[in-house]
C-alpha cells in the first residue's frame, strides 16, 4: 500500500459502515490492536545528526529494518533514542522514502555507498522511482564494468584442474597468460608478416640480368620465395589443426569467422601443390595466389582495433547500404544525362550509358582523372552539377555512419546492456507484484487470519502439546506474520466478501472453477470459529515481503521451496517472482509434513501448479494435524491449515 | 448560498480558470468543538488529510483514486462517487478537511440513530428521504463492482438485483415499493447483526 494512503485506512474502513445495512450475513471480528499507542515521535541518531518521525510513518513499511523490530537492537536506553553508525546523508534519502512512499537517488552519491545503506536498511533498490531509476541504473552498470576491468586481471590467475586442452585453448585466445602463449603469438605474428611481404616483394622486378628484361622477384628466386611460403603455410596449417583441436566446440569454431581465414589463407598453397604444371588451370591458380593476401586477415587476431573495426561495419551495413544505393541512384542518373549529353560531340569518350558510369563515379568522389572530360557545353554543364551534387550526396550519410560507429563502439564497451533490457523487465515485474501484491496478500493472509482467529479466541490446549521449538515462537510469528496496517485491510476486505456473499479469489482458480462449472467438493468456509471446516485457497499467492513467512506449520519451506516460479498475473503477463522465503528448520517435531494427494483441481496450467488445497479435517484437531500441502512441484505456499 | 467553514487561502489559476483552491480548515478548537473527535486524533486526521491533498481538499478524483487502492481486485469507482456525493455535504463538488471530519465523526462517534441516518443518506442518492429500488440496485451493483471478477462463488449478473430484493423484503414494511427513514431505522434497529456491525468500526482512529 502506498505510504500517504496508509494513513486512509481508517477513513476506508469507516466508509465500509455503508455496507453494514445491507449485509445479511454476520461481520467478522476487527483485527484486535493490542497496544494500540499514540503516536508518539521517535529519535533516529545517525552518527550525531537527529531524525525525528512519527512511529507510524516507519511503520508503513514493516518489512524494513526501520519499519520492524529490528531496529530494537539498536535502541540506546539511556538516550531513549536508536543510535545508527551510518552515513546521515544516505539516510536522508531513506528516510525520505518512509515519508513520501518514493525513493530517490541523490546524484552525488557513490553508488555503492548507497547500496550499501539500502541493503543495510533493508530496503530493496527496484522501488526507486522512475525519476531517478535512469541514473541509478546507468551509474550501477558503470560501477560493474569497472569491476569487470579490475577481474578481467585478475583472470589469469591459473584455476586448478584445467585440462591440457582447456590450457591450450585459453592460451590461444588470451596470450598473456603464459609465456609459451606469448611467444607463440609472436611467432604466428611474424610469419604472418613474413608472408605478406613475400606476397608483395614477390612482384618486384628485381634487379635484371643484362640482355634480358626484367623479372620480378618471384620468378628469379623461384625455390627461395616456394620454400618461404612452404615454411608459413606449414605454421599457419600447425596452428589452425592445434586451435581446431582446442577448441571446446569444433563446430562452432569451424565456423567462426578467424578459422575461415585460416583455412582460405592456406588453402591455395594446396591447391597449388595439386594442380602445378597444368596449363589449362594456370590462369585459375594465379586467380588462386590473390587469395593469398587474405593472410593479413590473420592480424586481426594480434589486434583488437581491427575486430571492432570489422565488426561495425558489420553493423554499420544498413547506413552502407542506403550509401551505396543513393550513389547508385545518383551515378545511373547522371550517366544517363551526361551520354545523351555528349552524344552529338565526335570523339566521345561516352560512348554508351556503362562507359558513362565510370565518368560520373570519378566525377562525384571529386577524383577527376581526366581521362573522361565532356566536350559540349551541356555536357560541361551537366558535369559541374553532377560533381556539385557528388559531393553532397557523399557527405549526408557519412556522418550517419560515423556517429553509428561511435555508438556501436561505446556499445561494444557496454555488453551488458543486454543484460540491463531483462532487468529491466525483471525489475518492472517486481514492482507490479508489489503493487497488486495486496491483493494476493488478502488472499493468501484470510487463511492466516481464520487461525489467528482460531487461535486467540479458543485458547486451544493442544498449544501444550507441542514441543521444543515452542508455541510462543509460532505464535509470535503469526501476529507478526502481518503488519497491523495489513490486517486491518484485510479485515476490510472480508466485510466486503461477508457483505456479498462471495470471496476474493486468485484468477488461477477462477478459471479453474469456471472450467469445472462449480467445485463440488469444494467445503463450505465458515467465518465462525466454532465451526472449524476446511479451508480453502489457492495456495499460488505471491508473497513480495520477504517476512511473510508462511505460518510455521504451513512450513512448505522445509519442503519444497523453489523460491521463484512462475505466475500468471492477472493482467496476464508472465513474471518471475523471487520469493524470499526464510527457510524454517524442519525441526518443528510438532509439524508432520505430508503431502497430500493431489486435489482434483489442479490448475492445469502450463507454468504453474496451484492446487487447490482442500484440508477435509478440522484445522484445530489433533497436535499431529497435518499440514496439507499442495503437491505440485513448483508450489509456494501457503495454506495454512491445520493445526500447530 | 454556500457555507465555507475554511478560509480559501488562494486559488491557482491555469489557463484563466481557477483549478484550485487551497484551503486552510478552522482552528483546531472549532473543529473539535463541532465533532466528537480529541484533539490529538484530529491531528492525526489532519496530516494523513494533508499529505494526501496538499492543497487542502480533495476532489471526486482524488477521492476515487484513494479509495480505489484499498480494493485491487474490484471498481471501487461507483460507490467511492457515493460515499462522496455523502461526505460533499456543501455539494460544491470538494470535500474539505471539515466535511471529511464531520462526516467521520458521525460514523464512528455518533450515536446509533445518527449512523444510521448517515447510511440512510449514502443510500438515498436523490436526497428525497426515501431509497427507491432504483437508488438500492444503483448502490448494489456498486458495492458490487468492488468484487471484481475473481470470486467464489460466480459473480451472477442476478446477484445485486437478488440482494436488493431481499433487502426490500426486510425494511419495507408496508410494501409501497419504497423504504423510508422510520422503516429504515426500526429494522436496523431490530436487527442483531446491523447492530453489533454498526459498533465495528468505532475504535478506527
Amino acid at each position: 500500500m502506498a505510504a500517504g494512503v496508509a494513513a486512509w485506512l481508517p477513513f476506508a474502513r469507516a466508509a465500509a459502515i455503508g455496507w453494514m445495512p445491507v449485509a445479511n450475513l454476520p461481520m467478522p471480528v476487527a483485527p484486535a490492536e493490542k497496544n494500540k499507542r499514540q503516536d508518539e515521535l521517535i529519535v533516529l541518531n545517525v552518527s550525531g545528526r537527529r531524525f525525528q518521525t512519527w512511529r507510524n510513518t516507519l511503520d508503513r513499511y514493516p518489512d524494513t529494518l526501520l519499519g520492524s523490530s529490528e531496529k530494537e537492537f539498536f535502541y540506546n536506553e539511556e538516550t531513549k533514542e536508536y543510535f545508527f553508525d551510518r552515513d546521515p546523508d544516505v539516510f536522508r534519502s531513506v528516510l525520505n522514502f518512509y515519508r513520501t512512499g518514493k525513493l530517490h537517488y541523490p546524484r552525488y552519491e557513490c553508488i555503492s555507498s548507497y547500496d550499501e545503506e539500502l541493503a543495510f536498511f533493508g530496503i530493496v533498490p527496484e522501488i526507486i522511482g522512475d525519476c531517478c531509476y535512469e541514473e541509478y541504473k546507468d551509474r550501477k552498470r558503470e560501477n560493474a564494468e569497472r569491476l569487470m576491468d579490475d577481474q578481467e586481471d585478475n583472470k589469469d590467475a591459473k584455476l586448478p584442474n584445467m585440462t591440457f586442452r582447456e590450457t591450450m585453448w585459453r592460451a590461444f585466445e588470451n596470450p598473456h597468460t603464459s609465456t609459451m602463449a606469448l611467444v607463440f603469438y609472436y611467432v604466428t605474428g611474424f610469419f604472418i608478416a613474413v608472408s605478406v611481404i613475400t606476397n608483395v616483394v614477390e612482384t618486384v622486378p628485381c634487379g635484371s640480368v643484362p640482355n634480358q628484361k626484367e623479372v620480378p622477384c618471384g620468378e628469379r628466386y623461384t625455390v627461395a620465395f616456394f620454400c618461404m611460403d612452404t615454411a608459413c603455410v606449414m605454421i599457419f596449417t600447425v596452428e589452425y589443426l592445434m586451435r581446431l583441436f582446442a577448441a571446446p566446440s569444433r563446430y562452432r569454431f569451424m565456423r567462426s569467422v578467424m578459422s575461415i581465414i585460416d583455412v582460405v589463407a592456406i588453402l591455395p598453397y594446396y591447391i597449388g601443390l595439386v594442380m602445378t604444371d597444368n596449363e589449362d588451370v594456370s590462369g585459375a591458380f594465379v586467380t588462386l595466389r590473390v587469395f593469398r593476401v587474405f593472410r593479413i586477415f590473420k592480424f586481426s587476431r594480434h589486434s583488437q582495433g581491427l575486430r571492432i573495426l570489422g565488426y561495425t561495419l558489420k553493423s554499420c551495413a544498413s547506413e552502407l547500404g542506403f550509401l551505396l544505393f543513393s550513389l547508385t541512384m545518383a551515378i545511373i542518373i547522371f550517366a544517363t544525362v551526361m551520354f545523351y549529353a555528349e552524344k552529338g560531340s565526335s570523339s566521345s569518350k561516352f560512348t554508351s550509358i556503362p562507359a558513362s558510369f565510370w565518368y560520373t563515379i570519378v566525377t562525384m568522389t571529386t577524383l577527376g582523372y581526366g581521362d573522361m572530360v565532356p566536350k559540349t557545353i551541356a555536357g560541361k554543364i551537366f558535369g559541374s552539377i553532377c560533381s556539385l551534387s557528388g559531393v553532397l550526396v557523399i557527405a549526408l550519410p557519412v556522418p550517419v555512419i560515423v556517429s553509428n560507429f561511435s555508438r556501436i563502439y561505446h556499445q561494444n564497451q557496454r555488453a551488458d546492456k543486454r543484460r540491463a533490457q531483462k532487468v529491466q523487465k525483471a525489475r518492472l515485474a517486481r514492482i507490479r507484484i508489489s503493487k497488486t501484491g495486496s491483493s494476493s496478500a488478502f488472499l493468501h493472509s484470510k487463511r492466516n487470519g481464520l487461525f489467528n482467529e482460531a487461535l486467540e479466541l479458543t485458547q486451544l490446549p493442544y498449544k501444550m502439546n507441542l514441543s521444543n521449538q515452542g508455541s510462543t515462537e509460532d505464535e509470535k510469528r503469526l501476529s507478526k506474520s502481518t503488519s497491523l496496517l495489513e490486517s486491518q485491510h484485510h479485515h476490510l476486505l472480508h466485510c466486503l466478501e461477508k457483505t456479498t456473499n462471495h470471496e476474493f479469489v486468485d484468477e488461477q482458480y477462477y478459471q479453474q472453477s469456471y472450467l469445472e462449472g462449480g467445485l463440488q467438493n469444494y467445503p463450505s468456509r465458515s467465518p465462525s470459529l466454532s465451526s472449524q471446516d476446511g479451508v480453502t485457497g489457492t495456495c499460488c499467492t505471491r508473497r513480495t515481503k520477504k517476512h511473510h513467512t508462511p505460518l510455521p506449520n504451513a512450513s512448505a519451506p522445509a519442503h519444497m521451496q523453489p523460491l521463484t516460479h512462475t505466475h500468471t498475473h492477472p493482467q496476464g503477463l508472465q513474471e518471475l517472482s523471487t520469493i524470499h522465503i526464510q527457510p524454517l528448520s524442519t525441526s518443528r517435531s510438532s509439524l508432520n509434513m505430508r503431502v497430500d494427494e493431489p486435489a482434483p483441481l489442479n490448475c492445469q496450467s502450463s507454468q504453474i501448479t496451484t492446487a487447490i488445497i482442500s484440508i477435509p479435517t478440522p484445522p484445530v484437531t489433533t497436535p499431529e494435524g497435518d499440514a496439507h500441502l499442495p503437491a505440485g512441484p513448483t508450489h509456494q505456499n501457503v495454506v495454512k491449515v491445520s493445526a500447530l | 448560498s454556500k457555507q465555507v467553514l475554511g478560509h480559501a487561502l488562494w486559488s491557482i489559476v491555469e489557463d484563466g480558470e481557477l483549478s484550485t483552491v487551497c484551503y486552510r480548515p478552522e482552528g483546531l478548537d472549532r473543529l473539535v468543538q463541532q465533532t466528537k473527535f480529541s484533539k490529538k486524533e484530529l491531528q492525526v486526521l489532519y496530516r494523513g488529510f494533508k499529505n494526501e491533498c496538499p492543497s487542502g481538499v480533495v476532489n471526486e478524483e482524488t477521492f476515487k483514486s484513494i479509495y480505489s487502492q484499498f480494493f485491487p481486485q474490484g471498481d471501487s469507482s461507483m460507490y467511492a462517487h457515493f460515499l462522496f456525493e455523502a461526505f460533499d455535504t456543501q455539494n460544491n463538488g470538494s470535500v474539505s478537511f471539515e466535511d471529511f471530519v464531520i462526516s467521520l465523526s458521525i460514523i464512528l462517534r455518533g450515536s446509533i440513530t445518527d449512523k444510521l441516518n448517515w447510511a440512510f443518506n449514502l443510500y438515498d442518492i436523490n436526497k428525497d428521504g426515501c431509497i427507491t429500488r432504483e437508488e438500492m440496485t444503483e448502490i448494489m451493483h456498486s458495492i458490487y463492482d468492488m468484487m471484481g471478477k475473481y470470486t467464489y462463488p460466480h459473480m451472477k449478473d442476478s446477484a445485486p438485483k437478488e440482494h436488493v430484493d431481499s433487502f426490500f423484503q426486510k425494511m419495507d414494511k408496508n410494501n409501497d415499493g419504497v423504504v423510508t427513514m422510520d422503516e429504515f431505522l426500526e429494522t436496523c434497529q431490530k436487527d442483531e447483526n446491523i447492530m453489533q456491525s454498526m459498533h465495528m468500526f468505532d475504535n478506527v482512529i
